[in-house]
Order: C-alpha cells, then structure tokens, then sequence
C-alpha cells in the first residue's frame, strides 16, 4: 500500500475530486507460513506502538502483531484519555517524562491527527498535610524537567468559578497543576501507531486470538492462535487487563491482578472547563471532550474481575465524589458508562522485562493509567526486544522488583493492587 | 452483587470489605527458615489472577464483621458458594 500523507492540501484536493483518493489506514494481514522475527501479542495501544517503534528505531520490519477482537477494542479505546508525567518516584517519573515528550511530537512524526490536547491538568488540595504532600510531588516533576504550578485558592476559584470551594467536609485549598498535561483522542492514537507501523511493512492481524506458547526446552519458538501456529524468533506479549490469563498459558504467575474500571460521559455541554480536575479526597476525575461531553472516573470496583464492565456501588461513589467538588454535573444527563480490564500491579507500577524462558517478553501491570504511557511504553519496549538491555527510563520496570524489595509504591499502600 | 452470607442471609456487597484470593489464608508457617522469603515472595506478591471461579475473601466489615470465603466466577460476577473464612481455614488444618 502506498503511503498516503495526510496534509490540509490532501483534505482540499479531495474534496474538490469527490474523496475518490482516499485508502484504508493500514493492512489488515494474514499470517505469514514462515512466521516473523517478532510477534507482539495485542494490538492496543502499546502493542502497536511498541511495532512501530521496533520498525522506525531498530530497523525490525518483519513483526507481526496480534490481536483477538479488532485493535482499538481494549483499553486503548476506553479509556478518559488523561496524559500527565506528575509521578513523584525516581523509577517512574523520568520515564512518564519521556512519554509526555513522546506525545509533544506524536502527531508530526506520525503524520496523524490524535488531536494532542495540552490542555492542562489540575489536582485539588483539600488540607495543609496535602499541600505539603502536593508540593514534594511538584518538586519531583521540576527535578524531571516536566513542569508545574501551584496555585493557591483564590486563583483557582478564578479560573473555575464552579467548584464548591467552601465544602463543609473538603474546602478547596490549593492546587497542584501541570500546563503540560491534557488529553489525547484515545483511538486515534492506535489507528495512528497501527497506520505508522504498517507503512513500515509490519503485519497487523485482527481475530487472532493466542490460545498457546510453543515452548521446548524454555525457550519460546512462536505461538498457537486462532488462525494455526505462527513460528516466532521472539515474542512480546502486551495483552494489559488480560495478562494474567494469557501469561498463564505460558506458565507464568505474575504480581498482577485483573479488576474492572469504569468511565462516564455526559450529554453534550456548552464549554465549562478547558482543562483536566482532580479531586484530592475523594476519587474523581473530569474533563470535557471536544463534543462538549463531561468525562469523568473515579475508583476501580475493588475486586477481582474479567468482566469488562462494573456494577452501581461505584457509580454511586465516582458521582458523589463529583457532586463534592463541581455540584452542577448533578444537573447533567449520563449518557453512557463502560468498563475496561486494569492489569493491577502489586505496587501499582508497571512491568517492561523479559522472562524466565527465552525469546518470551513481558509488559503489562499499567494499572488504570497505561494509556498516558503509551508512547514511551512502546518506546522503551522495542529498545529491550530489539537490544536485549532496558531503556534508561524503565530500568526500574523489572518482574522481579518485589523479591528484591524495589517496589515502586507511589501511593504506598502495599501489596494490595484494589487500592493503588 | 448479593453477597448469601451463611449466617445472615442476602447481603449488599456493599457492606463488605475485599481482600483478594483464598490463598491469603495460608500464610507461611516457616518464618523462622532462610528459605522461607521466597515463600512469602509468592504469598504476598504472586497471584493466579483467574478468569473464572474465584475463592475470595469478604470482610463483612458494615455487619457482623466476620470473614466469608465467596466462591465468584470472575467473568459474570455469579457466586455460587459462600462459607464462613474460619470453616475453610480449619478444613485447611489451620487455627480459625
Ligand atoms: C475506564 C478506563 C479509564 C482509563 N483512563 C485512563 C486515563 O485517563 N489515563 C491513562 O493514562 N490511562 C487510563 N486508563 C488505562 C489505559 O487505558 C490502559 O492502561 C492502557 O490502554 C493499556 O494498554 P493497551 O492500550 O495496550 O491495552 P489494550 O487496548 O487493552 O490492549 C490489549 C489488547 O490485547 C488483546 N488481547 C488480549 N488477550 C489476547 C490474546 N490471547 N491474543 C491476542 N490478543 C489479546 C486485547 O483484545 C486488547 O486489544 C484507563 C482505563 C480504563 C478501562
């Protein structure tokens, strides 16, 4: 397929030709009889990237991702498409820093629209033990270069006239925001990777489920799918939510466990926010989309599940957190709710490492916040496919931290993946 | 979800507390042994994560503040069994 390059000269010619020159994004494949030099297992968002990038950086084309439904139907696809790099420890900081650099260029490398919004993203401070809290984090990101502003409460009350500065239980204190975070249109950015990655002649093969590993004598040979078996010189498995029960079936246990997070959006709205809130003491989140739509989160359901969707205790407590901070998204009309599979990590960090059999790799753990990632997540992975050694941002990113006593805990809650 | 607890009948999950897999129980007994980090290791970090029927603790934390072992299919969240923690506990030969 010839490389079509979008441009606004592109978009006019076509509308003046009737948009008879348009093609499809990317290939849809078949496998190939003699199998590929690497095989990524999912085709969401790091999936794909981490192809792209295995093509664009180290010169690997012949790669084939699989995917079991159609790429874009996992996580990459549900998610309310928040990007920050405001972590606080040195294992993680530096490498989400990267990412946000990533993003800051996505679309000109990738010559696709992921509508990359910095539109800015702003946490609440609701008593002086989080203020000070708030502010060792802001020192952290300033130390990773990734920029921050504290604002106190009078301006923050200026720019969102909406928010219940003075609630009874949690007034309104401060903020922490970063100018450099935002959103991203959620599938654009695996249309736009799978688009980049099979311009570089990398197959991207869609109702393939893996169902099995070929592995002899510890080493990983390829795959059993849906579609036969695909011979492998190496595999990367990148499955998210579902990494339990596909990593099971090479034999592997891992310190993660699978729970469902669920997301809202409201009808349309006139413009009230133009960037992203937090709630500091409760768990809610909410920006508008382009559409005008208020899409908000909260906490994950709390227990282990496959399910993809979740049930009303939550909803009741993600919109009672709402009600808390921004009372008049009570007047708003929910129009849809969905849930997705968080991969939740022991520590709530997640993992970018080989495995204890050969040519078999493993990335996955992203918790609810993988998708901020995805641009270095794919980065970082290609470097340690292609090269065998961990990228300088995700050294920390190893499956046997725990045995080592190297948890990356930002929140420090312990090994118990339903509160991170 | 209903959570049938076995001494007081259809209960709001809500009321309860999650912990996570059955497992939890059988906490290693050998801490006394160089060996046994790696057993703790794999207690506290390492989980079969299973997509399907999943043995579970609840910690009915809004009632009567006991713990209940929920057998729950992790795919449709049906529960076909529940039992009190400390009868699984001692059928697993340990103290309640
Ligand atoms: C409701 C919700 C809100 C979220 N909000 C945010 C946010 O605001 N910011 C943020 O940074 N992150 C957020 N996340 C997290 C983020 O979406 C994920 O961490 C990230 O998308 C995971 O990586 P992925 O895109 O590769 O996953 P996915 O898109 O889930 O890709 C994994 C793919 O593997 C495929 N697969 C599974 N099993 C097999 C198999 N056996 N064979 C072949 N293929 C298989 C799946 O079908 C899937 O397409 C949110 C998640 C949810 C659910």
């Amino acid at each position: 397929m010839s490389k079509t390059r979008y441009s606004a000269f592109k978009v006019l010619k076509e509308a003046l030709t009737g948009h008879k020159g348009w093609e499809p994004t990317w290939r849809d494949a078949e496998p190939k009889a003699d199998g590929y030099d690497v095989i990524i297992v999912g085709g969401g968002g790091h999936g794909l990237a981490t192809a792209y990038y295995l093509a664009k950086n180290h010169g690997i084309t012949n790669i084939a991702v699989l995917e079991k439904g159609w790429i874009g139907g996992g996580n990459v696809g549900r998610n309310t498409t928040i990007i920050r790099s405001n972590y606080l420890l040195p294992g993680n900081e530096p490498f989400y820093e990267f990412s946000m650099q990533l993003w800051e260029n996505l679309e000109q490398d990738l010559n696709y629209n992921a509508m990359v919004s910095q539109r800015g993203i702003m946490n609440l401070i609701h008593s002086d033990a989080q203020r000070d809290a708030f502010i060792r984090r802001g020192n952290g990101m300033l130390f990773a270069d990734a920029g921050c502003e504290y604002l106190e409460a009078k301006e923050v009350k200026e720019r969102y006239p909406f928010l219940d500065m003075n609630n009874a239980r949690f007034p309104i204190k401060a903020a922490l925001a970063q100018p450099r975070g935002g959103t991203v249109r959620h599938d654009a950015v695996a249309w736009g990777y799978a688009r980049g990655a099979s311009d570089l002649g990398v197959d991207i093969i869609q109702n393939c489920e893996v169902t099995g590993f070929n592995i002899e004598n510890g080493k990983c040979l390829g795959l059993q799918t849906t579609k036969g078996d695909i011979k492998a010189g190496r595999v990367g498995v990148c499955v998210a939510g579902s990494s339990g029960r596909v990593m099971a079936k090479a034999g592997i246990k891992l310190p993660i466990e699978s729970h469902v997070l669920q997301a809202f959006v409201t009808e349309g709205l006139k413009p009230v926010m133009d960037n992203v809130i937090t709630f500091g003491a409760g768990h809610f989140y909410c920006s508008q989309s382009d559409k005008g739509g208020l899409v908000f989160g909260g906490d994950i359901d709390g227990y282990n599940s496959y399910a993809q969707r979740g049930n009303l205790p939550v909803v009741e407590d993600v919109c009672s957190g709402g009600m808390a901070i921004m009372p008049m998204i009570g007047r708003a009309r929910l129009l849809r709710m969905w849930g997705g599979l968080m991969d939740m990590s022991m520590d709530g960090s997640p993992f970018i490492d080989s495995t204890e059999i050969d040519e078999l790799f493993f990335n996955g753990g992203w918790c609810y916040g993988g998708f901020k990632a995805t641009p270095a997540s794919g980065y970082c992975y290609a470097h340690l496919l292609a090269t065998n050694s961990s990228h300088e941002v995700a050294t920390a990113y190893k499956l046997d931290r725990f045995r080592r006593g190297a948890m990356i805990d930002e929140k420090g809650v312990g090994a118990q993946p339903n509160l991170h | 979800m209903i959570i049938n607890h076995p001494l007081l009948g259809p209960r709001d999950s809500e009321e309860f507390v999650y912990l996570g897999s059955t497992d939890l129980i059988d906490r290693p007994t050998n801490w006394e042994e160089d060996a046994s980090s790696e057993d703790f290791y794999q207690y506290q970090y390492i989980r079969d994560n299973i997509a399907g029927n999943h043995r579970e603790l609840w910690y009915h934390e809004q009632g009567d503040q006991s713990w209940l072992v929920v057998t729950r299919n992790t795919i449709t969240h049906e529960i076909t069994n529940v039992e009190l923690a400390q009868d699984v506990s001692r059928a697993m030969g340990r103290g309640k």
